[in-house]
């Protein structure tokens, strides 16, 4: 069983963001960056069907972007992925043209199962998983929180906007993990180490055959503020006068 | 421009997201010089046509492969009627429901889409769209390339759409079920919910934290207080971490986005990733023993106190009112 576990860098989600004064871009300089939390998710689920499921599955993980991010894609070498594939480019790709480049990495790679986060929680804009799904006309399952191979595809379940819902869906896929899916293990110190070492395979962008046709621009970007000044109160009574008073209650 | 809103239905009745979603389409076509068609698939779907044909005119894909819905088939059939009707914007409700298929409908038409969308403007005959970014740290302004566009939109941000002075026409949509992909079956669905409404649906969110420390103690605390209010119970990511509650109650950027009259934060710090989805709420009322908490930077009111102290006491109060 081959899994691609594609993968993105973010900034560190516990930092501020400010925009530039020109409201064109975020101020990036001293932006430190993780990969997506849902993505390690995937890496993990991709690691647990190693180990739970069919012991001689390969993981790949690929990112898209600029040559910085290898220090990232790391990371998943030292959770446990057999290769990390970066695919470079300069240009910040909106969701469409990542997903191109994902479905050339799917042509050239084989796999039978891509998994992968269901947002990036940048841009939030819970799209490549589905676009790519649709790209390769494969069958989707998107926001999963549990993934098991059974006779003929996979055994799923999903987190719905009113529950759990179960499907089984046949392979290869494309399925994205929500936050119940797992907990990602830590790297060990000796496993990052030795991920420092390990090759990381390139391509450039271009030489997938990727043309890059934008589809989503952002014109401008604003950081709001929308404080509100608390009142702050002694007891429920006055709580309750002051809802009363605002007639919410 | 001509606009498509995919109708989220429950066998009956529409969707409150989607009458969200109605609300962009309409703004659009008026502010563009258009018209709104809806889009109902199901099978059996008669009553959800009818409902949605309140509205506005409907073209509905009645086909035993479409129900339960999947996103393979629906997709399929919605980027159908898009590119046979010629519509240049499909929008539904930024729902996960609308997420999935939705995202995909965006892959098949060449993938302009803009997701979560929470306000629009039209320039030069143009959409323009803003949404969040970064746990809505930042808001963004986006223009998409090119067409048809696909769109979702958040219910908290556009107003849920009236009905019409006079019904629509329902027209029917052939299905060509034998071109519907088959290669995903449901074998389990959600049950059905109990007596409390959803969090995008409801006037009154009453949400809890880290500070609960059982399921037992949510429901009997925040769960009551919520049933008191006649409204829907929330929560942290925390608790749908601890297990302490389900994930369809999660609030947030990874969440749900809920902009209710009222949202009460009972043992909530207020993680930027929370705050990304009820900071839009009328009234923000926080309950945390701790002064500092950021919170309490987004509350009309707060209450620095144990919220199993103030909580049980708000019960008594509530419930002395009503009697
Ligand atoms: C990528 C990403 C996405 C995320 N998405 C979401 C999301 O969608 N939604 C979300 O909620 N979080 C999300 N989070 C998590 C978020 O960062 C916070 O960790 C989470 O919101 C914290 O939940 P909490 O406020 O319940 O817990 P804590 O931060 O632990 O806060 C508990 C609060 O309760 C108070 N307290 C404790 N005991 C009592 C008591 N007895 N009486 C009164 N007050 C008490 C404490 O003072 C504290 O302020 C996300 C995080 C990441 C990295």
């Amino acid at each position: 069983m081959k899994i691609l576990v594609p993968t993105k860098r973010v900034p560190d989600p516990d930092q501020r963001v400010r925009a530039t004064a020109d409201g064109s871009g975020l101020e990036d300089k001293d932006l430190y960056y993780v990969p997506n939390p849902f993505d390690l998710i995937a890496v993990e689920e991709a690691l647990a069907i190693r180990e739970r499921e069919i012991e001689d599955s390969e993981i790949v993980t690929v990112g898209v972007g600029v040559t910085d991010y290898e220090k990232e894609l790391r990371a998943t070498l030292a959770m446990g992925a057999d290769r990390a594939l970066l695919v470079e480019t300069a240009a910040n790709l909106d969701p469409w043209n990542v997903a191109l480049a994902l479905e050339k990495v799917v042509e050239r790679e084989q796999p039978d199962l891509v998994l992968m986060g269901k947002q990036a929680i940048d841009d939030d804009s819970n799209q490549v998983g589905q676009f790519l799904a649709a790209r390769l006309g494969w069958p989707q399952a998107t926001f999963i929180a549990s993934f098991a191979l059974v006779e003929g595809g996979a055994a799923i379940q999903r987190e719905t906007d009113t529950g759990m819902e179960s499907l089984k869906i046949a392979l290869p896929a494309v399925v994205t993990a929500d936050l119940r899916l797992n907990e990602p293990r830590y790297a060990s110190m000796p496993q990052i180490m030795k991920a420092q070492r390990r090759p990381i395979d390139r391509v450039a962008l271009e030489d997938l055959g990727v043309t890059v046709a934008p589809r989503c621009e952002i014109v401008a970007l604003e950081v709001p503020s929308a404080n509100r000044t608390c009142a702050f109160l002694d007891s429920a009574d006055e709580l309750l006068d002051a809802l009363r008073n605002e007639e919410v209650c | 421009m001509k606009v498509l809103v995919h109708f989220e239905h429950d066998g009956g009745a529409i969707k409150r997201g989607s009458l969200s979603a109605l609300r962009f389409a309409r703004d659009v076509a008026e502010q563009t010089g258009g018209a709104v068609t809806g889009l109902v698939l199901g099978s059996d779907a008669g009553d959800a046509a009818s409902d949605a044909a309140r509205y506005v005119p409907v073209l509905v894909a009645d086909d035993t492969a479409l129900k339960p819905a999947i996103a393979g088939p629906h997709a399929r059939v919605i980027a159908d009627a898009v590119t046979s009707g010629g519509f240049d914007v499909v929008v539904g409700a930024a729902t996960s429901a609308g997420k999935d298929v939705l995202g995909r409908v965006g892959g098949l038409l060449g993938g302009f889409m803009a997701s979560d969308v929470v306000g629009h403007e039209v320039a030069d005959g143009e959409l323009l769209f803003r949404r969040p970014m970064f746990a809505g740290s930042a808001i963004a302004t986006v223009r998409l390339c090119g067409g048809p566009q696909v769109v979702t939109v958040r219910d908290a941000s556009y107003e849920p759409s009236d009905a019409a002075a006079e019904p629509g026409a329902i027209t029917p949509l052939a299905v060509d079920t034998g071109s519907l992909p088959r290669d995903v079956e449901v074998t389990g669905t959600p049950p059905s919910q109990g007596g409390r409404p959803d969090v995008t649906e409801a006037q009154v969110v009453v949400s809890g934290g880290r500070a609960w420390k059982s399921s037992e103690d949510f429901e009997t605390h925040v769960g009551a207080l919520a049933d008191l209010f006649g409204g829907a119970a929330g929560s942290s990511r925390a608790l749908v971490d601890a297990g302490i509650t389900p994930n369809e109650l999660q609030v947030g950027q990874t969440g749900k986005i809920v902009a209710p009259q009222l949202y009460l934060a009972l043992g909530i710090s207020g993680a930027v990733q929370h705050l990304a989805g009820m900071r839009n709420s009328k009234v923000i009322v926080a309950i945390n023993e701790d002064r500092d908490a950021p919170i309490f930077q987004v509350s009309n009111y707060g209450i620095v106190g144990d919220v199993y102290e103030v909580v049980p006491l708000l019960i008594e109060k509530l419930k002395a009112a009503d009697a």
